[in-house]
């Protein structure tokens, strides 16, 4: 992959959010919160259910308003207003829904809100050459970018979600549960596309439950626990367990005390579900 | 990784085949027998398009011209097309509200009221034609933005407040007409004129038919060839010349046949340049991309960056026009405004000509030229039993079994697209 001179070299952080802190009512949602991503890279953001991953994507996403922290996007300090200031910026959002039109075809979908026209035309056949563009440097399989989006399957559709994040030349893109509603196939699928996006050098932010796909894709580990960072790993270092330990926030939970039941009664030291 | 060494292998062989062609599971077939054989498929997966309607059609005269003879002569055909007109103008506004899965069900109040209120300013005012009737549109426009402050700000249905309007502006008609209760439009009055005496000539009418052919076989060519230097499968030029064709001699023919009588009428012109108007900005154009979008799935659309208030307010807002503007024209065909203007016939004339047509009630699917194809079938059918001297209730009921007709139609194709995945 040929990558252009405006890009930040590897390891200095193209997004990097420090002292983050999101408060709704009486609860403090995010507290002294912080998130590097560097220029290809795969950073997971784990953890529980209220750990504050959602709010803090929606924080980077421009949909909520951080009340404290400074987030800085390639070495500028930055406050990102709204959703379409996190586009003009460079970071691309691609929410679990989709949120792709059914009705309307690939193209269509791709290009939804930033379409290209000549005068007041939408120019179509540049559109659809730059369609089958992204989705060849994506190596995706879409059979036609003439059919409806209600003719894909759901990996096709997630494809066409990460390309549609492409289309704005963003900086770092964040998936937020890309294979959540994925069979194997498919989630094998979008994995490949996360690869690429790293090999085309941009960050990545996942989002995901799934300790497998973290653990197979994940360059780092970032957990969160009840609105406060946990724990990061780089991922050649850590366990499942103990990345669910970290989740959890302790050590006898239940997903370990089951491997070490497990481990215990086949007498034989293998932990974990890897 | 060997998926990566396939796509470069993939890569060297893509400079000969277009981008679209590439995937391997994609079924081509040349030529016209791959052309019929790709429509039937298309067929069976549910993707009937107008094909409904245009069966439709070709039963509705065959029934009625062995019953009535002179159902498909040319003086029948010239006033078919001159009284569809207005009410098809009312109705492609509803095609538009349709579209975002929205309804309006006050067209019809709308459209008396402003025809009445033009009258008014004309007869009772002494205000020039053209200046009253662009305050009759004006007062459409109006309305639609009150609609689109309604639906956006206030959050009401638009079947709620689209119901208050058919009351409300019925009252308004009532009101502004005040105790005369007709208003009989001047015998010199340009409106009057253009709705019914003006018809084109033989030559305009042949002119504007070859027009329409160039400019169909021109865009198409450019097209061609735009398609080619991007490297994406271009049409074939076959195709277009015999599809040209057909259109030319399509509309040729029936020019001439219309012609042995009066020709085509004004109104008919201007209904049918509206409707390419509108079906142009909803397929070429970003207003038109965004109001199916919004109509699909209006999250997705407001999460894109679409400015979905805009795009309701600017549909709301034309749809109101529309009737306003089919109103206007009705009076300058019917002579007057009267109590009656507008009311519940209207209406359902209109809303039933577009989901007729093929315009989903759900959003996000549907065509202009639905209001065209829907407005000749319904008016087809009246047409039709009044000849035969049958009374108006047989037709309510024979134009109520025909929408409900046509929404099992749209019904069980959708579900044949479901199952067959075109959505």
């Amino acid at each position: 992959m040929s990558t252009t001179t405006t890009r930040p070299v590897r390891d200095t952080h193209v997004l990097s959010l420090t002292g983050i802190n999101k408060r709704f009512g009486a609860v403090q949602a995010l507290t002294d919160v912080s998130l590097q991503v560097a220029a290809g890279e795969v950073v997971a953001l784990v953890g529980d259910n209220g750990a504050g991953k959602s709010t803090l994507v929606k924080v980077i996403a421009g949909v909520y308003q951080p009340d404290g922290g400074d987030i800085t996007f390639a070495g500028r300090k930055v406050t990102v207003g709204g959703p379409k200031d996190a586009q003009a910026l460079g970071i691309a959002t691609v929410f679990q829904d989709l949120a792709l039109c059914d009705n309307l075809d690939v193209v269509a979908n791709l290009f939804l809100g930033q379409e290209r026209t000549t005068g007041p035309v939408l120019d179509e056949i540049e559109m659809e050459k730059e369609s089958w563009r992204l989705l060849r440097t994506l190596s995706a399989k879409i059979p036609s970018v003439r059919i409806p989006i209600a003719a894909l399957s759901g990996g096709q559709r997630q494809t066409v979600a990460i390309a549609r994040s492409l289309v704005g030349k963003p900086q770092v893109v964040m998936l937020d549960e890309p294979t959540a509603a994925l069979g194997v196939a498919q989630t094998a699928e979008v994995l490949n596309l996360v690869e690429r996006l790293r090999e085309t050098g941009l960050g990545v932010i996942l989002i995901s439950h799934n300790m497998a796909d973290v653990q197979a894709v994940a360059d780092r580990i970032v957990v969160l626990r009840l609105g406060r960072n946990a724990a990061e790993f780089r991922t050649e270092d850590v366990s499942t367990e103990e990345l669910v330990a970290a989740i959890t926030g302790a050590s006898d939970n239940v997903v370990t005390a089951r491997a070490q039941r497990t481990a215990d009664s086949q007498t034989h030291p293998e932990a974990g579900d890897e | 990784m060997s998926e990566t060494l396939d796509q470069r292998s993939d890569d060297a062989t893509r400079s000969v085949v277009a981008a679209d062609a590439a995937d391997e599971r994609l079924i081509r077939h040349q030529g016209l027998q791959g052309y019929l054989h790709s429509t039937w498929a298309r067929l069976k997966g549910g993707e009937l398009g107008m094909l409904p309607v245009v069966f439709g059609l070709i039963v509705i005269c065959l029934v009625f011209q062995l019953n009535e003879p002179t159902f498909l002569s040319s003086r029948n055909l010239v006033s078919i097309t001159q009284f569809a007109a207005p009410t098809g103008v009312i109705a492609l506004g509803i095609v538009l509200v349709l579209l975002l899965g929205e309804i309006d069900l006050s067209v019809g109040s709308v459209s008396g009221f402003a025809a009445a209120t033009m009258a008014v300013l004309v007869v009772n005012e002494g205000l020039s034609l053209v200046v009253a009737m662009l305050a009759g549109v004006g007062v459409g426009l109006a309305i639609g933005c009150t609609y689109a402050f309604l639906y956006v700000k206030v959050g009401v249905p638009s079947f709620v407040f689209s119901l208050a309007g058919l009351l409300a502006f019925q009252g308004a008609l009532l009101y502004v007409l005040g105790d005369q209760g007709t208003i009989v439009l001047p015998q010199d009055s340009g409106l009057r004129e253009f709705a019914r005496d003006r018809f084109l000539t033989d030559a305009q009418a042949y002119a504007l038919v070859a027009l329409v052919v160039l400019v169909y076989v021109g865009s198409k060519l450019l097209d061609i060839r735009r398609r080619k230097a991007a490297g994406l499968t271009p049409g074939s030029p076959v195709g277009v010349a015999v599809k040209a064709a057909l259109l030319g001699l399509g509309l040729g023919y029936l020019t001439y046949y219309l012609g042995i009588d009066r020709g085509w009428s004004y109104l008919p012109v201007l209904f049918a340049f509206l409707v390419v108007v509108m079906d142009f900005a909803l397929r070429r154009t970003r207003w038109g991309r965004h109001v199916f979008a919004t109509g699909g799935n209006e999250e997705a659309a407001r999460r894109s960056g679409i400015k979905v208030t805009r795009v309701y307010v600017s549909v709301f807002a034309l749809t109101s026009s529309f009737a306003a503007l089919g109103g206007i024209l009705l009076a300058g065909q019917l002579t007057s405004v009267s109590q009656s203007s507008g009311t519940t016939d209207t209406n359902l004339t209109a809303i039933a000509a577009a989901v007729i047509g093929g315009t989903s009630l759900f959003g996000g699917r549907g065509s202009a030229y639905s209001a065209l194809l829907g407005i000749i079938v319904l008016q087809s059918i009246q047409s039709g039993l009044n000849l035969m001297n049958v009374d108006s209730s047989v037709r309510f009921i024979v134009t109520g079994a025909v929408l409900l007709l046509a929404v099992a139609i749209d019904s069980v194709s959708r579900r044949a697209r479901s199952s067959s995945g075109r959505g």
